[in-house]
């Protein structure tokens, strides 16, 4: 169980909202120890990916193996374990709002382990220090700024020192400085603590600093799945569009145009193109 | 062609009664499954390392419970007036007043102090846990609690049923007495006579199998406000504005439930 090379293994995940699909045939590893970075842009299927690498969406067909169980076949119980030696560090860091920061870190704690309240205490003001939040654990989510949000859920998210870390646009909608430090952050959990580390973003710059190997989703599908040094080398149209920022011409149809305009054409899916 | 359009008409109905039928079927499977669980993490969440803690029950009791105490005095009292005017009024019809505090003892312990305990909790604490639990998942909250391996159903769900289930029986007898009160200030300088005498009269009228009545019901009420409240909680999406509806929602429904089950309860119970 703890010999696998792979923390995550994903195989052909076929995934639908309502009718529409959003993953199509998805498979990717994350080898122990490695930070895979899952980008693509809005509307890529990324945060989906990412509910069903959490357990949180039930898959169509193909499988989720993480730190070497199957989602489909894994007891309740070995679940709720499996659950303690992941953390996930959510993109809107979903504090509890009716707790300090200081309680919401100490939660897993608390309900997982049967430590006394100075041990938790220790432990938690240790993960303060980790992502440089000491002092703070008294305040409410409320009144912390974006970015002490999510470094705080990155705090909730290593409490119990996790083998497998899961983070969501950990950078998104933080000044560049700040979204350096979080990356530098996730740099040193990995090389500290040896976890793997899944990171969802498009944000190119943190992709580049901190990524092992990259995942380029696009459409639903992966686009590219290599080390940083080969998607940059990548001859690819689309992923050179992608890290070069430039958009995407759709091919000009004036009576596809007309048409939409019109409320005569079939509903777009999910991942249509606006005209241009 | 009129025949043609009048069919479409018709089968759009049928689609959407049906749809609409589903979609209730489905609430009330998932309000079963719900009550369901939280009775199974209330017996085995010790067995399976995830114990109800007895904190928050503590201070969900305190919220639900004493914060509802003088609103519920307030309008016990009231109801107690009410009932002793409105039965000497009636009486006085026939010359019968001197039986009012019959009427008054049989419809406040069996019926009044409960249903209006009910609707005031249901209204100040049922609403709030919709809101909180609608906020909650809105903010990814609750998604944060499943994947750290914490029930939400045992964490959020089953502290506020325990504290329900023993709070409103609670608040229902206190509802009793204070109703009771309240309409013997009314009835006993009214009929002439004092407020020992009246209780003595209340105390040989009112028998336990009244009382057990009243607190049967509130402890279905107690069900009925937790599992509607937390069913249109976690049913939010869209955010700030879904939480506002269902939050409504979830006070109209339980009111609903709460006063049709009573009917229900005294149709099977009393005949």
């Amino acid at each position: 169980m703890n010999g696998q090379a792979n923390s995550v293994e994903v195989r052909d995940l076929v995934a639908y909202y309502g009718d529409r699909q959003i993953l199509h045939e998805v498979s990717l590893d994350v080898k122990r120890g490695e930070i895979l970075v899952i980008m693509g842009g809005s509307g890529s299927g990324k945060t989906t990916l990412l509910n069903h690498l959490l357990g949180l969406l039930v898959p169509t067909s193909g499988s989720v193996r993480v730190l070497g169980h199957d989602f489909a076949t894994i007891t309740p119980m070995k679940m709720q374990r499996l659950r303690t030696r992941t953390g996930v560090a959510f993109q809107s860091g979903a504090l509890f709002s009716s707790m300090t920061v200081g309680d919401n870190i100490a939660l897993p704690l608390r309900e997982h382990t049967d430590l006394d309240k100075t041990t938790i205490g220790i432990m938690t003001r240790l993960k303060l220090e980790v992502v440089s939040l000491a002092g703070f654990e008294h305040l409410m989510p409320a009144e912390l700024s974006g970015g002490m949000i999510k470094r705080a859920a990155l705090a909730r998210a290593i409490v119990m020192d996790p083998e497998l870390l899961f983070c969501d646009e950990p950078s998104a909608g933080l000044d560049p400085v700040v979204a350096s430090s979080i990356d530098d952050l996730i740099l040193r959990l990995r090389d500290a603590m040896g976890m793997s580390i899944v990171v969802v973003t498009h944000d190119l710059d943190s992709t580049f600093k901190i990524a092992d190997r990259i995942c380029v989703l696009d459409k639903g599908r992966v686009l590219a799945l290599d080390t940083v040094e080969a998607i940059r080398a990548s001859g690819d149209q689309r992923i050179q569009n992608l890290l070069n920022r430039r958009t995407e011409e759709a091919e000009p149809d004036p009576d596809a145009y007309l048409r939409r305009l019109l409320g005569e054409a079939p509903r777009q899916t999910s991942d249509g193109a606006p005209p241009t | 062609m009129t025949g043609g359009g009048l069919e479409k008409t018709l089968i759009d109905r049928l689609d959407r009664l049906g749809r609409w039928a589903v979609a209730g079927m489905t609430e009330f499977g998932f309000a079963a499954a719900l009550f369901g669980e939280s009775l199974y993490w209330l017996v085995m969440g010790g067995r399976r390392r995830q114990k109800v803690r007895l904190g928050p029950v503590v201070a969900q009791a305190w919220d639900i419970g004493i914060g509802a105490l003088p609103i519920v005095t307030v309008l016990s009292g009231t109801i107690g007036i009410m009932l002793a005017i409105q039965g000497i009024y009636s009486l006085k019809l026939f010359g019968a007043e001197s039986r009012v505090t019959l009427g008054v003892a049989m419809s406040t312990v069996r019926e009044f102090a409960p249903l209006i305990t009910g609707i005031l909790v249901a209204g100040r604490s049922g609403s709030a846990l919709a809101a909180r639990l609608g906020t909650m998942r809105i903010n990814q909250e609750i998604d944060a609690l499943t994947v750290m391996g914490i029930s939400p159903v045992r964490f959020l769900v089953v502290p506020a049923l325990v504290a329900m289930l023993v709070m409103l029986p609670c608040l229902t007898l206190w509802a009793d007495l204070v109703g009771l009160f309240a309409a013997g200030l009314y009835i006993a300088p009214q009929l002439g006579s004092t407020m020992g005498a009246y209780a003595d009269e209340v105390i040989s009228l009112v028998k336990m199998n009244d009382l057990w009545h009243g607190l049967a019901k509130s402890g279905i009420f107690a069900v009925l406000i937790t599992i509607v409240g937390v069913v249109n909680g976690a049913s939010v999406t869209g955010g700030a504005e879904g939480v506002g509806r269902m939050t409504t929602r979830s006070v109209v429904h339980a009111i609903s439930a709460i006063v049709i089950t009573d009917m229900i309860f005294v149709f099977m119970v009393t005949r």
